[in-house]
């Protein structure tokens, strides 16, 4: 061996000797003098030299996510007649997680191909995902789509593709504030801000009625800055369960268009709310129909209970076709440096179901059975309420709509609920109906009859 | 976006549509001011590829493997896990940072099975949408709790690690690395960077099979500059998107990283399934990050989900559960190690072909480059004015930086691509 390279190797040697003896001894002294330059001082980030300190060592620890914490809780209570009323999935009667039928025949269909293959999706994900689902909530015949005038891209999921499209406005739109309803989903605020927007409330929920604040919602949309973005929930507001009409639809409509701000919504329970998925899409499709621009975020995970699949899309409908294909070239410098392209499991199974009518249909059944028990959890609440006499109006748990219901209960009567009828729900008082069956609904009503009844 | 010319002309286009509202609320669009965006200079390469007619073409473009027949490839493990999956009962969202059994699997693979590490719970690591996303989970929080860091980038480097700490809003410099002359690495100019830089600098290494040159510092080299970080205090962040893909052995692929955590440092690492189980549309990965102390990962892992939590909630179930059902059962987990290594095997095949082919027609460059750069990729020293030659000559494709996807060579396709490549550098 070359005399040269042989004392490099030696001298190496030696360095990564004293190196590791340095780092069991923690002495630094004797290292600091082989260093020949200068560079010594150290810098904020530095720890003991050999020594094993972390650059991240003052990080404290992030307070648990409010909504998934209920879970944890729930999960950690040994009772036997807990009842979890947290997140939002859906649970049959027996209180299981429910994998729809399609879905699994979906599955078989994908499994059984054998030219099957898990390459790349391009960036903007399945190209005929991205058609159906377009097509899914705006209509097969909607005009946008007959245009081209609709860019298209596959999300992770609702939170996704809401990330995706709020990066995308505080690149390339000119106003940078977004307008969102008090109150919303607890992830909504930090999506935009990460994205880049200023976050502002508008009011939504009217605790005296509990429901909307219509009144409060035009003021505040009206005094927004021209060309303000606003996030609206398409159907079954989440967490509050409360939608407008379709004439209050129509009139903020109008507001909008005349105010010129940009409407962006988020669409995570088509199908869910009514049963019916053209019901449920009317809001977004009278904002298309008037020809103007808007943004649509969707969500699979509760409408085909694709929850950890993370199946998604973001829509952008512009005016013209030219403008949705530059759209859509921006869309994908989102996207690549967050994930380069997604996840493809779940976005074939949705396009297998959408593009084939049987499946198609029987989607639609097993989708309007999930909705009618939610719907049949809500009336048995409230004939069990009404039957022992609780004081109050409840009439609010059958006018919402979807998977969530607003009780007006305070964080002390659920903490109250919670330690004395292991109920496991959200401090702002929402319930997920889905978490509900015959069984448990009496439990419930108990709860919330004790809790009224002591606590104010 | 980073460029001030850049930034003129969205603020100057902002403006425009500002105006555009005034005059015509109802007419214009908010965006006829977008501009289109360049094409992925990786990515685009393909459909160029697709839209060619002809019968010769030959696509050596994305890094995705081909088989001898230049076909894609599921693996047979994978395949097995799958048919395990379909008709599971579980499609409910993972955990935000993931699914626990996959990154417990995905430890081991890259620490080692019994790291002492993993036993004492020091590594924070959460499953991440595959190399890209841990890399972008990592700048996004190295932005958030060292807002004052800079990431330096080894030049070249995949293009898109750019694209993701400059959207992380992390500022960037740059490391040498390839050095074009000898078609290896620039070790001294390498360390002259490493000692310059301020202490406790941000490093992106490749752990193995770099991205896009195939050039790796020898396990010798390796020490040297692990050494140099520990007395510079500078941060290891090691992207790992080959393992198992490079020598054919994960273990030894994962070289690098041992002599980084032998020496103490507290590395971060970004881990990707794409290539070496194939599972590259399932987006899998992890991000890890050791720690002092299990308080202190569970710290760092807390803030890794609130992180992922506005970008997606939680991560991709399914390839999750292929990753973790081959990885924790010993004869799946047996039957993948012997498929990664055929797939290895057949790319270290293709360059001695290569290198042989080119050499026979009686080339007089040095050719050797092609054997001693390792991975899936050979960064061949073609121009970009040679490659488009070879483009629009001979149908072969690939990027402009002359990086060539070994895992597009085929034995059908060597001897058409050696002549090619040898024609165009006489």
């Amino acid at each position: 061996m070359d005399d040269t390279i042989a004392s490099h190797l030696a001298s190496s040697a030696e360095r990564r000797l004293s190196t590791l003896s340095h780092h069991l001894t923690g002495h630094s002294a004797s290292m600091a003098s082989e260093i020949p330059n200068s560079a010594l001082s150290p810098s904020a980030t530095a720890g003991s030299y050999g020594g094993a300190s972390s650059v991240f060592a003052n990080i404290l620890q992030a307070p648990d996510d409010s909504i998934l914490g209920v879970t944890v809780a729930y999960n950690k209570d040994p009772s036997p007649v807990k009842v979890n009323l947290g997140v939002g999935a859906y649970r049959t009667e027996e209180g299981k997680p429910l994998v729809l039928n399609v879905v699994r025949k979906a599955e078989q269909l994908l499994v059984n191909n054998p030219s099957g293959v898990k390459e790349y999706l391009p960036i903007t994900g399945l190209a005929e995902f991205n058609k159906l689902s377009a097509k899914l909530i705006f209509g097969s015949e909607s005009p946008a789509i007959r245009e081209n005038r609709v860019a298209t891209v596959q999300g992770l999921s609702g939170t996704g593709s809401l990330r995706v499209g709020g990066e995308f406005l505080a690149k390339h739109y000119f106003e940078r504030t977004i307008y969102i309803p008090q109150p919303t989903w607890g992830n909504h605020p930090k999506i935009f801000t990460l994205s880049g927007l200023a976050v502002k409330y508008y009011r939504y929920y009217d605790p005296a009625t509990r429901g909307l604040n219509f009144h409060g919602l035009l003021e505040d949309l009206s005094s927004a800055p021209p060309g303000a973005i606003v996030l609206l929930h398409a159907c079954a507001h989440n967490p509050t369960g409360v939608d407008p009409t379709l004439e209050q639809w129509e009139q903020i409509r109008q507001l909008m268009r005349s105010k010129g701000l940009l409407p962006f919504f988020d669409s995570a329970y088509q199908g869910f709310a009514s049963g019916s998925l053209d019901v449920d899409a009317q809001s977004v499709r009278m904002f298309v129909a008037d020809g103007g621009e808007c943004l649509a975020a969707q969500s699979y995970a509760k409408n085909m209970g694709l929850y950890g699949e993370r199946v998604g899309a973001l829509s952008i409908v512009c005016k013209s076709s030219d403008v949705a294909g530059r759209v859509e070239s921006q869309l994908k410098l989102v996207i690549r440096p967050m994930y380069s392209n997604p996840p493809i499991h779940g976005a074939s199974i949705v396009a297998t179901i959408l593009k084939n009518s049987e499946l198609y249909n029987e989607w639609t059944v097993e989708l309007k059975m999930m909705a009618d028990r939610i719907i049949s959890m809500r009336r048995q609440l409230f004939d069990a309420l009404s039957k022992r006499g609780t004081p109050g109006d409840w009439s609010h748990i059958l006018k919402q709509i979807g998977m969530f219901t607003f009780t007006g209960l305070n964080s002390d009567q659920v903490a109250f609920m919670t330690k004395e009828f292991h109920i496991y729900m959200t401090s702002d008082g929402r319930i997920s109906m889905a978490g509900l069956s015959s069984r448990t609904v009496p439990h419930l009503a108990d709860a919330i009859h004790a809790a009224v009844a002591r606590i104010n | 976006m980073a460029s001030p010319m850049c930034r003129g002309i969205v603020a100057s286009g902002r403006r425009a549509a500002a105006a555009a509202w005034g005059r015509t609320m109802s007419t214009a669009s908010w965006w006829s001011h977008v501009e289109p965006a360049a094409k992925d200079p990786i990515l685009g390469v393909t459909e160029a590829f697709l839209a060619d007619p002809s019968p010769d073409k030959v696509n050596v473009g994305v890094g995705a493997y081909r088989d001898d027949n230049g076909k894609p490839v599921v693996l047979n493990c994978v395949r097995e896990a799958e048919r395990r999956i379909a008709g599971n009962l579980n499609m409910e969202y993972l955990p935000m940072g993931g699914s626990i059994k996959m990154i417990e699997e995905a430890l081991k693979l890259a620490y080692g099975d019994d790291s002492e590490l993993l036993k004492n719970k020091r590594i924070a690591s959460v499953q991440a949408l595959s190399g890209t996303g841990a890399c972008r989970l990592f700048a996004d929080f190295q932005r958030r709790f060292l807002p004052d860091s800079q990431i330096y980038i080894p030049v070249p480097t995949w293009a898109n690690h750019h694209n993701i700490w400059r959207d992380a809003h992390v500022p960037q410099r740059t490391f040498h690395y390839y050095h074009p002359e000898t078609k290896g690495l620039d070790f001294a100019a390498m360390m002259d960077d490493i000692k310059n830089a301020p202490n406790g600098s941000f490093f992106l290494l490749h752990a193995c099979a770099h991205n896009p040159t195939g050039v790796d510092p020898s396990e010798e080299q390796w020490r040297e500059i692990s050494y140099q970080f520990k007395v510079k205090n500078h941060f290891p962040f090691f992207d790992m998107a080959y393992q198992g893909f490079a020598t054919g052995d994960p273990e030894r692929d994962a070289k690098a990283i041992r002599i980084f955590l032998e020496d103490g440092h507290m590395i971060g690492c970004a881990q990707s399934f794409a290539k070496n189980m194939g599972l590259y549309g399932q987006r899998v990965g992890c991000l890890s990050i050791l720690c002092e102390n299990e308080i202190q990962a569970v710290a760092v892992k807390s803030q890794l989900q609130q992180i992922a939590r506005p970008m997606y909630s939680n991560p991709p179930i399914h390839g999750a559960l292929v990753v973790s059902i081959i990885l924790s059962d010993p004869q799946l987990k047996s039957l993948w190690l012997e498929e990664v290594k055929g797939m290895a095997d057949r790319i270290i095949g293709m360059r001695t072909a290569l290198r042989e082919n080119i050499e026979k027609l009686g080339s007089n460059m040095s050719w050797e480059h092609i054997t001693n750069q390792i991975g899936m990729f050979c960064y061949s020293g073609l121009t970009p004015e040679q490659v488009d030659r070879l483009t629009s000559d001979f149908h072969i494709y690939l990027t402009r930086n002359g990086r060539i996807s070994m895992a597009g060579v085929t034995t059908g396709n060597v001897g058409y691509l050696a002549n090619a490549i040898h024609h165009v550098t006489q």
